[in-house]
């Protein structure tokens, strides 16, 4: 079970509440299939990946960038019950999607590095230490129906 | 997942605008990583003050820094360039090598933070890359 104090849960909302969706999901998303190019694997019925313009470019990967931080904000909005919260979507990408969990990580770190773009020296070393508490949680959660 | 001459040349190219900020990138990345990953604070359990920004934090991360340049400049050879300091790491440091992953990504965080327009995608692969070469290097002499 996990604890959250009151200055953590103040820190993810605070962080979640200065994204803008349609900027970062992108961005995120992008910076996972061009640093770690074997993930898209996952995507290759997106149309063209060829390169990073192109990835940056295509409006497939641009919605599903913000679908993914639609999904976050299921689990800042239910932060004391993450892993039913998340049960579903944890089936799903097992199931039906047949995503390696390890990919959950490796998204988690890019999400994180395209935060620190954004919020620079404010991403202090503390909030980098919650939000990676969070993100952590998510991926145990995303991970937990696999078998 | 060795470095392409593309990837050498863009890691070449970032360090050239990055190296300016050496002391403060080694600084910020070693600190923030015994924050967030509290575990690696168990190869300092003798240093008083492990608070981000002592004075101990900023020495070492200067010293990592070093390392960091040694390896930039011995891009073409890493593990005959980082022998010594493989061995320093295997034989009296004994740094379980997962560490050096940790210690990586609080590097990428640092330099996406301090040169957001410049840590593009590409730069980020490349050095993400490197950094895992030079992990390779340093676990080198461990067995």
């Amino acid at each position: 079970m996990v604890e959250w104090t009151q200055e953590e849960r103040v820190i993810i909302k605070e962080i979640f509440s200065k994204l803008n969706y349609e900027d970062v999901g992108p961005k995120s998303l992008c910076r996972i299939l061009v640093v770690y190019p074997w993930t898209q694997r996952y995507f290759a019925h997106f149309g063209n990946l060829y390169n990073p313009e192109m990835i940056l470019a295509n409006p497939k990967i641009a919605n599903h960038g913000v679908v993914v931080f639609r999904g976050l904000e299921m689990a800042v909005q239910n932060m004391d019950n993450i892993k039913n919260t998340y049960a579903n979507l944890s089936k799903l990408h097992s199931e039906k999607l047949h995503v390696d969990p390890d990919n959950f990580q490796l998204l988690a770190d890019c999400i994180t590095i395209v935060i620190a773009t954004k919020m620079r020296s404010a991403f202090t070393p503390e909030k980098q230490a919650t939000w990676y508490k969070f993100l952590s949680v998510v991926v145990s959660a995303l991970s937990k129906q696999y078998f | 997942m060795s470095l392409t001459a593309k990837d050498k040349s863009i890691v070449k190219a970032f360090w050239g605008k990055a190296s300016s900020k050496a002391d403060d990138i080694g600084a910020e990345a070693f600190g923030r990583m015994l924050t967030v990953y509290p575990q690696t604070k168990t190869y300092f359990a003798s240093w008083s003050d492990l608070s981000p920004g002592s004075a101990a934090v900023k020495k070492h991360g200067r010293t990592i820094m070093g390392g960091i340049a040694e390896a930039v400049g011995h891009i073409d050879d890493l593990t005959g360039g980082l022998a010594s300091l493989s061995e320093l790491h295997a034989f009296k440091l004994r740094v379980d090598p997962a560490n050096f992953k940790i210690l990586a990504h609080n590097l990428i965080v640092v330099l996406a933070l301090f040169f957001p327009a410049d840590f593009t995608p590409e730069v980020h692969m490349a050095v993400d890359k490197f950094f895992q070469n030079v992990a390779w290097a340093l676990s080198e002499k461990y067995r």
